[in-house]
């Protein structure tokens, strides 16, 4: 119906955010009908990211004409909107900033870094760019769960680390079995994305690569790299992110010091 | 503190016993003045080592998952020392449990953890023991055992601070005993002595 209406490719997309939005914010209203206020969130988080997307197609449509180097400037904003982003969550954890952004930075840049010069990432800014935002996106969720869970951890268990840092234990081994729960639940997300890949979904990157031309069977397998890059970036983010934050949560006299 | 003896902290809630205890082994910090072990700004000392030399045995019985074995080796085990199996069926025997080195903590009644809480706390050869009200959570009969483990405890030279709300138990106990009151020592002296005087008064 939509396509009859526009013809400029750029006014249908934003007709169909439109009519996206519009479905988003039945939902807000739904939610509201039980009690839950979530209908100017969604507002504001859906002209939100319609707003910062349209700034990144903006972008990008420079970029391709631009230097190589500028694809290595816009993945490191990435990084460091991602570490703002998966700290805002977790305010408690003293310095959870520092930390994601040097999990992030690390559990995804080294990932990509060496994948673009094994050849397995294109080099071309319209290829490493989004293909590195996904595994920049899906290292600040994992390490937004990692900090949650460890924190939630943390404090559900402070008798037990208590009990251990009273017996003379050093701090990171008083948490280690919170860091090992939040390390094993941070993953879960990449991992059921490698065991359901095909089965309940078929990512975006694998549709965008057939509607452009690629042939399936590439698009398939190529996704199925992604994925793996993905998990291994998530794992190597989170194992990161669970070595620093242990030693965050200590007071230099080793007392525990998670903001109450 | 006097060598070998059993001082009872009394005092009404939130008049500052257990943040007293828990300043002594430094899970948490003084804002002002210090202690001294043995003469020696325990600041100076490094924080392990303190927590080492003064056990200390909680509220609750927070065990770690695992047997109760592991449990007790858990305290030598930080200093690289692995404690055999007579050492632990030694501190088993002291606080009442022979037997149950293999058993999982899961499978223990309330007082049965709080007593292995005690051996894991003896395990480390602690020169002072903190309890910090370490029967409250517990019921009359387990309550009884655990009396049991500290009277043999002290009779074995262990130097404790016994945190406490229970006058009567206090009594049973300490030779000594210490009140306080908003944070603030307002007595100490022989059991008989505070406790009379605390009782008078109210």
């Amino acid at each position: 119906m939509l396509k009859q209406l526009f013809h400029s490719q750029v006014a249908l997309g934003f007709a169909q955010a439109g009519v996206t939005a519009v479905l988003a914010m039945i939902i807000g209203v739904a939610a509201r009908k039980r009690g839950i206020h979530v209908e100017s969130e969604t507002l504001v988080a859906l002209a939100r990211g319609l707003a910062q997307i349209v700034a990144v197609g903006f972008v990008l449509v420079f970029m391709l004409k631009g230097p190589q180097w500028t694809s290595a400037l816009m993945l490191s904003a990435m990084v460091i909107a991602a570490g703002l982003t998966s700290a805002r969550r977790t305010k408690k954890i003293p310095g959870s900033f520092e930390v994601s952004f040097w999990s992030i930075l690390i559990g995804s840049g080294s990932v990509i870094a060496v994948m673009t010069w094994a050849g397995v990432i294109d080099g071309a800014i319209t290829s490493i760019v989004p293909v590195g935002s996904m595994i920049i996106a899906n290292a600040m969720n994992t390490n937004a769960l990692a900090l949650d869970r460890f924190r939630a951890e943390v404090e559900s268990h402070i008798g037990e680390i208590e009990s251990a840092l009273a017996l003379g234990a050093a701090p990171d081994i008083s948490v280690s079995p919170a860091a090992e729960k939040s390390f094993s639940a941070s993953l879960i997300p990449a991992l059921n994305n490698l065991r359901s890949l095909g089965l309940v979904w078929i990512p975006g990157l694998m549709a965008g690569m057939v509607l452009t031309g690629s042939s399936p069977l590439y698009a398939a397998i190529y996704q199925f790299v992604v994925i793996a890059m993905i998990f291994a970036s998530s794992g190597l983010t989170s194992l990161i992110c669970t070595s620093l934050i242990r030693q965050r949560i200590f007071t230099s006299a080793e007392q525990l010091a998670l903001a109450r | 503190m006097n060598a070998g003896e059993l001082l009872a902290i009394v005092g009404p809630s939130g008049a500052g016993k257990s943040s007293l205890l828990r300043l002594l082994n430094r899970l948490d910090e003084p804002t002002s003045g210090t202690a001294l072990i043995e003469g020696k700004d325990y600041r100076e000392i490094p924080t392990r080592e303190v927590r080492r030399r003064i056990g200390m045995v909680m509220q609750r019985p927070f065990v770690f998952p695992g047997s109760v074995a592991a449990n007790l080796r858990f305290g030598p085990q930080q200093q690289g020392r692995t404690l055999s199996d007579q050492e632990i069926e030694g501190l088993l025997r002291d606080v009442g449990l022979s037997g149950h080195a293999a058993e999982d903590v899961g499978h223990l009644s309330g007082g049965e953890a709080q007593r292995v809480c005690f051996a894991r706390a003896l395990a480390n050869q602690p020169s002072v023991l903190l309890l910090d009200e370490p029967t409250s959570a517990l019921d009359e009969v387990a309550k009884l055992e655990v009396e049991a483990v500290i009277r043999r405890i002290s009779r074995q030279g262990v130097t404790s601070v016994l945190v406490t709300h229970d006058f009567q138990q206090a009594r049973r106990l300490a030779t000594r005993a210490a009140q306080l009151q908003s944070g603030k020592l307002i007595r100490i002296g022989p059991i008989s002595e505070v406790l009379n005087v605390e009782a008078t008064l109210s």
